[in-house]
Order: C-alpha cells, then sequence, then structure tokens
C-alpha cells in the first residue's frame, strides 16, 4: 500500500495558531528574562521549540494504527519507565521526575506517559463496539489511568497526575457513558472531596501547603499564597490595556513567580493587558476548536480519539492554568502549553500535535 | 486486522460539538474572570503594585552642632546606620521575628515593644528595631537580603558629645520621640525619629534640628534597590553657637569632680552662661544610642539624682550667701543706720529661743563691714528682726529669689522666698516672728538655685541690674531687669564682699588672687538643725561660695556650692570660685597680650599655671 501522506496535508491553519502562540510565548519569555541573570532564554525556548517541530514531523510519518497496535506495549514501557523513575530517577526540587539519559538529557517519564496514555485509551475506546459504555468498561478505563496517575502522584507531581484524567473522561464522554454512571461518578467525586480532605496528612508537605493556600490565600504571603496573590496584583494591575511590553513591574521586578514559565500568562496579563489576554484566550479556542474539528474529520474512531485525547490534555492545561494565574485554582505546577517555558512540557505539545497530524493526513487513505 | 481497527462506526459529531460548545463557554469564563481582576478591580491592584515596587527611605538631617563661645565643638553628629524593620507583610514578619533578634542580639521584648510602639503608624512605615548597628549588624542584614527581606539598612546621623560627661547636664540628650510627642506632634515625627530630651538639646531643638529627606526608590522583589524614583534632599540642622567657654568649663568641671554640687558661671553684664557644672552627672552619649532600659532605671532611680541640673533645679538653703540681700536691704531700707553695731557672744536669744553663731567664741562688737567679712550670724539675726520678714522678702524677691531668673533650660526651678503673704496662702497660718531670724541667714524656708544666687550677687555688685542668664550666643532680647540700689548701699556691701577675700580674717582669705578684685561670699547651710546636728555627731553641710571680679560692675561672676561635704563654704566651694575666676583674667591677660602684637607670640592661656595665691587659713 502506496502511503500517500504529504506534508501538504498537515493542518497549516492549526498550525499558524500554534505558531502565534508559541511567538507569544516566547516574546513574553524575553520580556520577563531579559533584564535579568536568566536573559538569553528564549533563544533556549526557540530551541525547545525545534526540536518540538522535529518530532512533530517524525511522529506524523508513523501510521496511528501502528502506534495503536502496540497500545499494550506502550503502556506496559510507561508503566515501568515511572517505576524505574521511583527507583533510580533523579531528584530535582524535591521530585523524583526525571530518568537521566547519558548526560546527554533528562527524560521526564511522566511527559511521555501522557502520550502513551492517549494512544491507550484511543485504542481501548475504539474497541468498544457500540455507542454506550457499560460499567465494566468505565472500570476498566478508570484502572489503565489509576495506575500511571499514582505512579506520577507519587512523585510527587500531582499537576501531571491530574492531566491523565481528562483523556479518560472526554474519552468516556464521546464512547457514550450512560447519563446515570456520569451521575454516579459525579456524587463518587462529591464524596471522596472529604476522604481526600482526611487524606491530606498523606500528602507531602508542599501539597498540604498549596492546598492551604488556597483555601486562604491571606495566610501565607511568602509561600504559595504569596505567588498567588503576586499573580493577582500583576494581573489586575495590568488594567485593560496593560504596562506595555517590558514595563510590568511586577513581572520587572522579579514579584510575579517563575515568570516565564507557569505564571507567564500573568506577566503578560500585566504587560499587555485585559486586551492582550483575550487575545491569547481566543487563539487557544482556536486551537482547541481547531482539533476538535480534526476529529470531527478523522477516517475512523481510533483517530478520533487520538485527536481528542490530544484535546483534552491541552485544554485541561490552559483551563487549569489560567484559572490558577487569577486564583481560581491551587498552584500546581501546570503549564501554560506553548507559552511556557520548558523542554519537556514543548516536546510533549508538539509530540501530541504531531499524532494530530498524523490522523489528520490519513483522513483520505484507506 | 485487529478487532479495533474496523472503521464501521460513524464518529460521534454531536457529542464532539458538545466539547467545542464546552471549550468555549470555559473560555468565556476564564475572560470573566480576568475582567474582574483586569478591569474592575484593576484599580485595587495597581495599588498593591505601587506599594510592591516603592519603598521611601527617609534621608535623615544631622542635627545642628554645638559650639562654645570660641568655635570650638562640643556636640556634633556623625554618621551611623539604623536597623529598620518593615511591618507591611504581618505574617512573614511574625516568622522572621526569631531569626532576626538572634542574628542582632535585640531581646524579644525589645523588639516587641519598638512594634508597639508604632502600631497606630501606616504599615509601609518601617519601625528602628537597632539604632548603632555594628558590622556585625549590617553583614547579617546583608547575607539575609534573600531571606529576610523585610530588614533595612538605614543611614542616620547620631549624636556626639564630643567631652562626654562635660556640660551634660546642662547640654541636655536625645532620644527616640515618644509615643506622647509622636501623637502631639501632628505627624511632625515619625517613629525613631530622634529628638531633644533635656537642656540645651530640648530648648533649641527646633533650630538644631533638620528636615529629613525622602528617598523613593524602586526595590524588587528581594528588596533590593533598582533604582531611585525621586529624592528630597535633607536640610541638616542649624548650630547653635553657645556662651559656653570651653576653659573655664573644662576647670570647673575638674575641681568638682568626684563632688556632688554645682557651679554656674556667667558673664555679670549680659547674663551669658561661661560655664555650668552639676555633678553627679550622667555621658550623654549613652542617650544618643537608645539607652538600655536598666540604664535608664538606674539614672532616674539613683538618689543622687544623675540627671537634676542642680545649678537651675536644686533648690537649697543659701546660708551666709543670703547676707548680701540682707546687707543690701539693711542699707536700702533705711530702717537701720548704717553704723548700727551688735555684740556677738556666739549666740543669741530671740523670741525665746537659742540662734547659734557659726563661731561659737563670737565676733565681739561688729558692724556691718565686719559682719559681712567675718560672716557673723548675730549680727543679721538682729538686722532680720529688725527689718521683719517682709522687708527681707521685698529686697529678696527684687534680686530674684523665689522667681526663675529666665535662663534658657527647660525645667529651670523657682526657689522659695518666704514672706507673710506666702505663709498665709500655703499654710493658713501667721508667721512665725523666729522665722525671721532663721531666714537672715539663709536657712528656714528660704530656698534658692545656685544660678539665681550667681544673679543676685551680680545685680548687687552693679547697682541692680538682673540679667537675664543665658547659653546662646548673639540671643537677643533678652530682658534685664532693675531693682534700684543706691550707690552708696553698693558701695558698702561690695567693700564687704571684697573684704570677705582680700582681708585677714575674712571668710574666704585664702582664695585672694593678685591683680583681681576679686569679691566673695561664703555661705554655710546646715542640713539639719544645730541641735539635731550635735545630737546625732554628723556635721554634713552644703557649702557656698559665691564670687565675683571686679569689685564694681563686675565682668564675671561664679556660684558653686558642694554639698554634703564637712567643710564650710569657703573651703569646700570657695577654691572652685577662684579657679574658674582665675582662669577668666589669664585668658583676657593673654588675649589682651596678644592684641597688643608684643614680641613673639603670645603664650597660650593654658600654659599659664594656675597659681592660686593661698592666703591665711581660715578655720
Amino acid at each position: 500500500m502506496k502511503d500517500r501522506t504529504r506534508v501538504q496535508d498537515f493542518d497549516w491553519t492549526l498550525l499558524a495558531i500554534v505558531a502565534t502562540i508559541c511567538g507569544l510565548g516566547v516574546m513574553e519569555i524575553y520580556s520577563s528574562t531579559h533584564a535579568s541573570a536568566m536573559a538569553g532564554m528564549q533563544w533556549r525556548q526557540l530551541t525547545w521549540l525545534g526540536i518540538g517541530i522535529a518530532g512533530m514531523f517524525v511522529i506524523s510519518r508513523i501510521d496511528y494504527h501502528s502506534l495503536l497496535d502496540q497500545a499494550p506495549i506502550l503502556y506496559i514501557c510507561g508503566v515501568a519507565g515511572l517505576l524505574v523513575v521511583m527507583v533510580i530517577g533523579s531528584t530535582h526540587l524535591g521530585a523524583k521526575r526525571w530518568i537521566s539519559m547519558g548526560g546527554i538529557f533528562n527524560l521526564q517519564v511522566s511527559e511521555l506517559m501522557k502520550l502513551i496514555i492517549i494512544i491507550v485509551l484511543a485504542r481501548f475506546f475504539s474497541e468498544v463496539r457500540t455507542d454506550r459504555l457499560t460499567l465494566g468498561d468505565l472500570v476498566k478505563v478508570g484502572a489503565l489511568t489509576i495506575v500511571p496517575a499514582a505512579l506520577i502522584l507519587k512523585q510527587p507531581d500531582l499537576g501531571t497526575a491530574m492531566v491523565l484524567i481528562p483523556v479518560a473522561i472526554v474519552g468516556a464522554f464521546i464512547a457514550g457513558i450512560e447519563w446515570r454512571h456520569m451521575a454516579i461518578g459525579a456524587v463518587l467525586v462529591a464524596l471522596l472531596i472529604p476522604v481526600g480532605w482526611n487524606m491530606r496528612h498523606h500528602l507531602k508537605a508542599y501539597q498540604q501547603q498549596r492546598i492551604e493556600t488556597f483555601l486562604h490565600p491571606e495566610e501565607d504571603q511568602r509561600g504559595a499564597g504569596y505567588q498567588i496573590l503576586q499573580s493577582e496584583i500583576a494581573v489586575g494591575s495590568g488594567g485593560f490595556w496593560g504596562k506595555g511590553f517590558g514595563k510590568g513591574s511586577q513581572n520587572q521586578l522579579g514579584f510575579v513567580p517563575v515568570r516565564y514559565s507557569d505564571f507567564i500568562l500573568a506577566a503578560l496579563a500585566e504587560e499587555q493587558g485585559f486586551i492582550g489576554v483575550c487575545v491569547v484566550l481566543l487563539l487557544y479556542l482556536g486551537l482547541i476548536l481547531r482539533l476538535v474539528d480534526n476529529a470531527q474529520k478523522a477516517k475512523d474512531r481510533a483517530g478520533m480519539y487520538v485527536v481528542m485525547g490530544v484535546t483534552a490534555i491541552l485544554g485541561f492545561h490552559v483551563l487549569v492554568n489560567a484559572s490558577m494565574v487569577i486564583g481560581y485554582m491551587p498552584v500546581t505546577g501546570i503549564p501554560l502549553p506553548l507559552m511556557s517555558y520548558g523542554g519537556s512540557s514543548t516536546a510533549f505539545v508538539f509530540l501530541a500535535l504531531g499524532l494530530v497530524m498524523n490522523v489528520r493526513m490519513r483522513r483520505f487513505v484507506n | 486486522m485487529p478487532s479495533w481497527n474496523v472503521n464501521d462506526q460513524k464518529i460521534p459529531q454531536g457529542r464532539l460539538a458538545l466539547v467545542s460548545y464546552l471549550s468555549v463557554i470555559f473560555v468565556v469564563l476564564l475572560m470573566v474572570g480576568f475582567w474582574k481582576l483586569q478591569v474592575v478591580r484593576s484599580g485595587h491592584f495597581a495599588d498593591l503594585a505601587d506599594r510592591n515596587q516603592t519603598r521611601s527611605i527617609p534621608i535623615i538631617a544631622p542635627r545642628g552642632a554645638m559650639l562654645d563661645r570660641e568655635g570650638r565643638v562640643l556636640v556634633d553628629s556623625y554618621p551611623s546606620f539604623s536597623i529598620l524593620l518593615l511591618r507591611d507583610d504581618p505574617k512573614s514578619l511574625g516568622k522572621s521575628l526569631p531569626q532576626i533578634e538572634e542574628g542582632l542580639g535585640i531581646s524579644h521584648e525589645d523588639l516587641q515593644q519598638a512594634l508597639d510602639i508604632a502600631k497606630n503608624e501606616p504599615k509601609f512605615q518601617p519601625v528602628v528595631i537597632k539604632p548603632a548597628a555594628t558590622q556585625a549588624d549590617i553583614a547579617f542584614v546583608e547575607s539575609h537580603r534573600a531571606d529576610l527581606p523585610l530588614l533595612e539598612l538605614l543611614m542616620v546621623q547620631r549624636r556626639r558629645y564630643q567631652h562626654d560627661e562635660m556640660l551634660a547636664n546642662a547640654v541636655g540628650y536625645v532620644g527616640e520621640v515618644s509615643a506622647q510627642q509622636l501623637e502631639d506632634s501632628d505627624g511632625h515625627y515619625r517613629p525613631g525619629d530622634i529628638v531633644g530630651k533635656a537642656g540645651l538639646e530640648r530648648e533649641y531643638n527646633d533650630q538644631l534640628e533638620g528636615t529629613d529627606g525622602m528617598r523613593r526608590v524602586v526595590v524588587n522583589s528581594v528588596g533590593k534597590v533598582v533604582r531611585t524614583l525621586d529624592d528630597i534632599e535633607s536640610i541638616p540642622g542649624k548650630p547653635i553657637q553657645l556662651t559656653i567657654d570651653y576653659d573655664l568649663q573644662a576647670v570647673a568641671e575638674a575641681d568638682m569632680a568626684g563632688k556632688e554640687g554645682a557651679v554656674v558661671a556667667m558673664d555679670a553684664r549680659t547674663g551669658e552662661i561661661l560655664a555650668m557644672v552639676s555633678r553627679p552627672t550622667f555621658n550623654p552619649n549613652d542617650f544618643a544610642v537608645r539607652i538600655p532600659q536598666d540604664e535608664w532605671a538606674k539614672l532616674n532611680t539613683d538618689k543622687h539624682t544623675p540627671l537634676l541640673n542642680r545649678a537651675i533645679q536644686a533648690q537649697l538653703a543659701p546660708g551666709s550667701v543670703f547676707k548680701i540681700v540682707m546687707a543690701a536691704a539693711m542699707l536700702e531700707s533705711k530702717a537701720i543706720p548704717a553704723s548700727f553695731t551688735v555684740y556677738c557672744p556666739g549666740h543669741a536669744n530671740f523670741y525665746g529661743r537659742e540662734f547659734h553663731c557659726w563661731r561659737p567664741l563670737g565676733h565681739g562688737t561688729v558692724g556691718l563691714h565686719q559682719a559681712i567679712v567675718d560672716s557673723c550670724d548675730v549680727f543679721f539675726y538682729n538686722v532680720g528682726k529688725l527689718l521683719g520678714i517682709d522687708a527681707i522678702s521685698y529686697y529678696g524677691s527684687g534680686l530674684g529669689f523665689g522667681r526663675r531668673t529666665g535662663v534658657d533650660l527647660p525645667s529651670e526651678e523657682p526657689g522659695l522666698m518666704p514672706s507673710e503673704a506666702w505663709v498665709e496662702r500655703v499654710y493658713h497660718h501667721k508667721w512665725y516672728a523666729g522665722e525671721t531670724i532663721s531666714v537672715a541667714v539663709g536657712q528656714g524656708a528660704v530656698t534658692v538655685t545656685p544660678i539665681q544666687l550667681a544673679r543676685m550677687a551680680a545685680a548687687v555688685a552693679s547697682g541692680g541690674t538682673l540679667v537675664q542668664p543665658h547659653f546662646l550666643k548673639n540671643a537677643t532680647n533678652m530682658k534685664t531687669e532693675h531693682f534700684q540700689l543706691s550707690d552708696s548701699t553698693v558701695e558698702t556691701v561690695t567693700q564687704g564682699l571684697y573684704g570677705v577675700v582680700n582681708e585677714g580674717g575674712g571668710t574666704g582669705y585664702h582664695l585672694r588672687l593678685q591683680n583681681v578684685d576679686f569679691c566673695g561670699k561664703s555661705g554655710t547651710a546646715q542640713l539639719m538643725s544645730y541641735d539635731a546636728a550635735n545630737r546625732l555627731g554628723t556635721k554634713k553641710m552644703d557649702g557656698w561660695f559665691v564670687g565675683f571680679a571686679p569689685r564694681r560692675n563686675p565682668e564675671i561672676v561664679v556660684a558653686a556650692i558642694v554639698q554634703d561635704t564637712l567643710e564650710h563654704g569657703g573651703e569646700a566651694a570657695g577654691p572652685v570660685v577662684r579657679d574658674v575666676v582665675k582662669l577668666y583674667y589669664d585668658k583676657k591677660a593673654a588675649r589682651q597680650q596678644q592684641q597688643a602684637g608684643a614680641e613673639g607670640p603670645a603664650q597660650p592661656y593654658a600654659s599659664h599655671p594656675l597659681v592660686a595665691t593661698v592666703g591665711g587659713q581660715h578655720p
């Protein structure tokens, strides 16, 4: 069978939106860091972007069907990788998340696990031959998701662990979850919150701190509450039109925590104002809608589930990150995809987009 | 082909569309969230952002220096560092306190007190927690910039009293503005401001204190100053030149070392204070930095009252020095002839009570002149009896007793010149005639301050001109009072006072000086009644000497008191007065020699040996 996929069949509209978001991100990284000891960070981010784009092309060439074929092996490898991290992972900032790859770079297995869970759940959902998900199916989906999520939570990395869940939820929704199951799930979550609350003492100190802070931000002004407060000050003081590029005092003087990464939206909100935030949010909305469009045009359900898995993760990232910046959610360390500085997260997003391109290019292929 | 890959199912378009709609709703909700912060509450957050980055650092104005009459620096200021505590973040403040206490060696109580004083001030005003930071303190603050961003260094101006205890009671001291002063100042002062608390520091605080400037700076998240927004320069306080003569002060201080008492030297013509000593005293440098609680308590409860300026605040019986007033009253009132004589057998009986003369064997028959020279008590008992208390009171008050001299120092005491009206007003009974006899020799109810005695002697010798004593050189609006004394009265009294020092047998004969018309009067005040003293076998007395020169229209007048002494005034206090007067004339001679521009450079006055021409020994 002749491979008739062509690069021309990439979703260039989607990539234009992606490029715009990345451009705004690089610009804001430059603005946040150029006057500090971290100057030059934008070049490193551009390097990550380059690597990511290359990865996107590579992954788009491998037929997603063959990837889905290997789903069980990928899943086992992913879980094994997470176990390896627990044993020999290198510790950085109090968390074990990385496997040192011969000193060249540190592989963050949990980022890889995000891609694997997309593929594994896509495979699982496409095996459901009906439009109705049985309770047994739901339990299996839950189990497949919980195992890696629990391992990641153990690292500890609450943010990444949480990110796996929307893939399952969105997938289950599309696969035809029954309304009563959805209702039972909602009730279960509601019941689990108090249990989780009582379990909070088993969390790591910094996780407890973050929850405390989220509930009582005014009581902790130098810790995470300080971060949220400073982020809110940055956003609020930006006003409607913003203070101008490179002129945000909260950003430039370092009051906004990790302003080039997790809180990059706060930095942008301060300097570009409500207008700038709206442009960014609309770009992300465009990205999501375009992704859904790709899902709708997918050749088969498997491809659709792959694209929606990517959509779920990216949408969840944007929602949680933007909510955190304005104090609607606790600090969980979830970056803003495509804008926040960072190698692993940038690489993940482009590999995920590579999966999307993969599905798109093959919509006319038999 | 595996079962999962059978493309037999349609894409569920409806559910996917639902996901799209859900995304739109989420984005709209996020926008509403940003709208709330960036539009609805943007003013509030703009304020917070501003407060985050701007910090106001006061630029402390140096306090004006104090110079002596020849321009020598007595008190000045020098730059030093204070450590400030920023309070805008109460939560981290509470957490950091133990580390700060440890690092800077401040007790928890002191730190808490500093915070309490400022608790009503705006939160963005920092509190001074450690004045006079040491090198180690500064290093501590610098090295903890990141984890203790609420510590700040502030350059301040610290008061320096060049000669420590010298002139301390007159100069006073500075200290941190009190909570009460803060409230009263109507925003003029901030917590931690240094103000004059006593003495000249307080009296001339308005001139001495400058106007602090303010520097507004932009700081980053770890409190490091990034740039200066604006600078309001400080205006240094104005220096004041005092009438004090450092050399005379030094001699008086040296003579009073280890004693209890006071010295006032004054230009008799103008009222310029040349020297003022009070002993025991304190070191005002101890106050320049915040004084420790226990130190302060010690100074305040010390029964020798080191903080009391005895020269203007000690109200004491003048003893025989009061006889100058008695002599003037006797001659001026003309109730008693100038030729009045009394036989002194060493004691006399008035109103059924025995009164003693200081010389138990008596003076024999004495007239006014001899009574002054020998300080005969019996003579003045009789004068007092003949004059009556109201006449004595009239002349005493006229010569400045019982009211403040108006010296430019806070808290001067008025002393007391009793009269019949006073007794009736205060004690609601008639004046006991016997009291008059005691008052006649400066005992009983009459009390004076050393500065009043100096002023009175100057007034008598200059024909009744009462000057206003003052410390400020080139002072204007000095009030001069006239209490007319006839020339013959002045002549007779001053001849007597000249005799005290210059006639053999005078109570101050041992004090006489060559080529100086040095006059004076000794006084010895009993601390308890004669009988009680004899009974207890203690002879502790207050020894006075008031001297001036020359005899008519004197240039310099000096009053000295040595308290709690076993010696009579002539011996205890006389040499102090003589040394000051002698140095005054030595300096004057050196100055004239220099002006004459004679052969070679004039010898500096300081090298003139202080030769006291000691005369006959007085018992």
